[in-house]
């Protein structure tokens, strides 16, 4: 099997594994990185919406032949230590989550939203597709739009 | 256990451990009786009561370094309830909510009825318990640093996880716990009076919230139990469809296939990765047998609905009436976290890990299809990544456990996402007839007449209402969902005479409750016809809601609505506003939405205002996040979120098909006012389903002129199906 080698959050990881194995698995049940979470299998809850060099991916529908070279970075590696990412505290000021399970994707879309779009408008935030099934959206909004005045 | 103490009955043990660790068991008064008259007994009212026998049997642990541990015997999915117990707790100890924790109790069968998750029931059971054993446990400790400085318990207080002396001197919970486990004196103790509060009532942010934004909440699926590794199941084209014959032999030879084995649902496979089990799974080459409703299809549906339709009572020939008919479709409960189980069956022993709202039911279950004794089966409750109604059911962890004594190894099931949608549960489909007549501008009679594919309670609930059938509002010989239609759903106007009647279809699908139950569809329905009946009789449809609502409490919650978000406002062609009400479980709300509906087929709610009445909040931002999470779910399933069934199957495997709403659906402007305390706390989880219902579809009507009538609205099949 082909071995490929890459970063998860700044750590450089080798994995055994075939080269179309799709990285979520590999994160999740190869690395024990569980902070991607699996919802659909199909690109189209986005709850393991990670980022690939910084841009925004869905590893259910990354191959892991893609990650090869590259830095993979999930919600696990957003905070810099204990000192959480701007998004992430005003996730905790909108007191956003529910269950929780769909956090993790919508933060990190969030974060991919911001470096492209600084001060999104409502329109902007619209073009999330990561579904909440506990329907927080309110929250979401109101904490990207908090957080794009922090950063 | 110790000496117990004794407050009216109520009795603390202390548990022979070497901190302090309150038990309270049974209570020994007498059961209360129920609030007269039998109509305003709900379906809460019944849990609590079918509960009360073991409602004080909770656990409280003081550590040394002055954590408060508390076990809850419920569920938390979402909804917030580990922490308004935490706040319960800081409040009657004097401890800063952050040195709770509450975590949830594994299956605990002497707990009988008092361990099931639903009716929006956890406030309201847990409130007087949890308060009373953290108030027992607080004496304690007080009592514990009396005696080391030979005062008297009257004269020391509480502050911070300190017990004070007037001296000034501090002990801290944790440098007495190991001193109050060893008291054994009769300690009395009384949670505080509500005008003490200074925690329950203010707004509190999710305990947990910290671990989910950073990725470390830990959900089924990320627990490593020893060996379980990733396992799928291959389903039947139709529902409750069996397998026939297998050839394995494809997917055995792929890469990372551990274990395939025949279980009653289909064929489980294991691998290295869930990706793997995955592929195997459709490298399968199965046949199958016949399931449960082969033939049916949506259009069968709808005509079994209708002919089930139970006759008015009223005929429309004398008066003036107005008449309706409303349809809504099959809705998954589509919880982001699909259906899974960890399950470690070994020959004489079993251990289960899964998100459970019944985990007593399931643990019974479990163990009589494993052919173990029930002490033999453990089953710890994890934290749910949502629920709404579907982790009343164990079906993944019976399945889990059945594909671990066929492997013979710990098994770490997970449903696929179609799985989830197919084969997983959904609010039944509903058929609906609404007749009421007037005359002089009064309504004379409102009769609604449901017909609902059945719904399944076979997770204890059956046995709840039995257990309580002495106290039951509702008499003569009705079937048990009639029941628990007659305690959950009522019109809360004045409209003469009313009757309100289920008839159920019974089709072999996977239902079950809905956040909501029956509430959503039948009450949604009738805030329609109550904005049709405002019309007819040319009254506002605030004013007239306002006019026949029964009581202040409710009058307040829909003024409050009508002021905050201008009801009345000029709005331009093709957006309106709508308006909607509903009580239910002792609580009450309104919610007023605009909506833009200039293109009919695609309506966006581009703004909601809702107000609340819970009689006590607990924590009022989690209750504005159960009024949200009730908007999105009105959204969702009045505009666009159901499911196609065709011949056995439905059709929707996935969110690309079946609709629930995205941020693109969702309101850029919400507003949701907590009303004050003025009572005992009712229920939160599902009332905000309703009143949402029947705003968006009352707005929908103003700005496209179209009376909705078949829910949800825009419902076109547009997409490709998976293949079965
Ligand atoms: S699991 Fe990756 S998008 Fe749904
Ligand atoms: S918080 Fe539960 S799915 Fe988003």
């Amino acid at each position: 099997m082909p071995k490929y080698t890459f970063s998860v959050n700044g750590k450089p990881v080798s994995v055994d594994v075939p080269a179309d194995m799709p990285l979520l698995w590999v994160l999740r049940d190869k690395l024990g990185v569980k902070g991607p979470k699996f919802g659909c299998g199909i690109g189209v809850c986005r709850a393991c919406t990670s980022h690939l060099d910084g841009g925004e991916i869905q590893p259910c529908v990354t191959p892991v032949a893609q990650a090869a070279g590259k830095q993979v970075t999930t919600i696990e590696g957003l905070a810099d230590g204990d000192k959480l990412h701007p998004v992430q505290e005003a996730w905790l000021e909108q007191d956003v989550a529910q269950c929780g399970y769909c956090q993790p994707g919508q933060i990190m879309a969030a974060v991919a939203l911001l470096r492209r779009t600084p001060s999104p408008t409502d329109a902007d935030i619209d073009k999330i597709e990561n579904v909440c099934r506990c329907g927080t959206y309110f929250r979401i909004r109101q904490a990207i739009k908090n957080a794009a005045q922090k950063m | 256990m110790a000496t117990p103490t004794t407050r009216r009955g109520f009795l603390t043990f202390l548990v022979a451990a070497p901190t302090l660790t309150v038990a309270t068991n049974l209570t020994a008064d007498a059961l209360p009786s129920l609030p007269a008259p039998a109509e305003i007994t709900d379906l809460g009212d019944l849990l609590i009561l079918a509960g009360t026998p073991t409602a004080n049997m909770l656990v409280l642990e003081v550590t040394p370094d002055g954590e408060v541990r508390f076990q809850l015997p419920r569920a938390e999915v979402g909804q917030g309830i580990t922490t308004a117990v935490a706040m319960l707790v800081a409040e009657e100890m004097d401890v800063p909510v952050s040195d709770v924790r509450v975590s949830l109790s594994d299956a605990r069968a002497e707990l009988l009825f008092n361990q099931l998750t639903g009716g929006s029931n956890t406030i309201r059971s847990v409130y007087g318990p949890v308060r009373r054993t953290a108030a027992a446990a607080r004496a304690r400790l007080v009592a514990a640093a009396a005696q080391q400085w030979k005062a008297q318990s009257a004269t020391l207080s509480t502050r911070d996880g300190s017990v004070v002396a007037p001296d000034g001197r501090t002990a801290t919970f944790g440098d007495l716990t190991a001193a109050a486990a060893k008291l054994t004196s009769t300690i009395t103790a009384q949670p505080k009076s509500e005008e003490q509060h200074r925690v329950v009532g203010t707004s509190q942010p999710r305990v947990d919230a910290r671990a989910m934004v950073t990725g470390q909440m830990r959900y089924t699926l990320d627990l490593d139990v020893p060996g379980a590794m990733p396992t799928v199941v291959r389903r039947p084209p139709t529902i409750n469809g069996s397998v026939r014959t297998v050839d394995d032999s494809a997917a055995k030879a792929m890469p990372g296939v551990i274990a395939i084995a025949v279980v009653p649902t289909g064929v489980a496979v294991m691998a290295e990765t869930f990706g793997q089990a995955i592929a195997a799974k459709d490298a399968l080459e199965v046949t199958w047998n016949r399931g449960t409703v082969d033939e049916l299809s949506d259009a069968d549906i709808k005509a079994k609905l209708r002919a089930a339709t139970l006759p008015f009572v009223v005929p429309p020939l004398l008066t003036q009436h107005i008449d309706g008919e409303f349809d809504f479709a099959f809705v998954s409960h589509a919880p982001l976290e699909t259906n899974s189980a960890i399950a470690d069956v070994r020959a004489d022993r079993a251990e289960i890990w899964a998100g459970l709202k019944s985990p007593i039911v399931a643990k019974q279950t479990i163990a009589a299809a494993l052919g173990l004794p029930q002490d033999s089966v453990t089953v710890h409750v994890t934290q749910g990544g949502g629920s709404f109604g579907r982790r009343l059911f164990f079906d993944a962890a019976l399945e889990a456990a059945q594909i671990s004594k066929a492997m013979r190894r710990p098994v770490k099931l997970m449903w696929t996402r179609v799985d989830d949608m197919r084969h997983g549960r959904a609010r039944s489909a509903s058929h609906h007839k609404i007749r009421a007549t007037y005359a002089l501008g009064q309504v004379l009679t409102f009769e609604h007449r449901v017909a609902s594919v059945e719904t399944d309670f076979r997770h204890g609930l059956g046995e709840i209402l039995t257990a309580t059938a002495a106290h039951l509002p509702v008499g003569g010989n009705l079937s048990f969902a009639q029941t628990v239609f007659l305690t959950t759903v009522k019109v809360p106007y004045h409209f003469g005479v009313v009757t309100q009647l289920l008839n159920e279809v019974p089709l072999r699908m996977h239902t079950g409750s809905w956040r909501s139950v029956y509430s959503a569809n039948t009450r949604g329905a009738e805030e329609i016809m109550v904005d049709e009946l405002a019309a007819r009789l040319g009254k506002d449809p605030v004013a007239f809601r306002r006019e026949t609502l029964k009581t202040d409490r409710q009058r307040a919650v829909l003024d409050k609505v009508a002021a905050a978000g201008e009801w009345g406002r000029t709005m331009p062609q093709g957006f309106a506003q709508g308006v909607g009400f509903h009580d239910e479980y002792k609580s009450c709300t309104a919610c007023l939405v605009e909506m833009d509906a200039r293109d009919p087929k695609n309506p966006r709610v581009i703004k909601a205002v809702i107000a609340v009445d819970v009689g006590r909040p607990i924590n009022p931002l989690g209750v504005r996040a159960q009024m949200l999470g009730g908007l999105t779910d009105a959204i969702s399933t009045t505009l666009r979120a159901g499911l196609h069934i065709e011949k056995g199957l439905p059709l929707e495997g996935s969110y690309s098909q079946f609709h629930y709403a995205r941020q693109k659906d969702s309101p850029p402007q919400v507003e949701i006012h907590v009303m004050p305390a003025n009572g005992e706390p009712g229920g939160a989880g599902e009332l905000g389903v309703p009143a949402a219902v029947g705003a968006i579809a009352n707005a929908y009507a103003r700005a496209t002129g179209i009376k909705p009538r078949s829910f949800p609205i825009t419902f076109p099949v547009d997409f490709d199906p998976f293949p079965r």
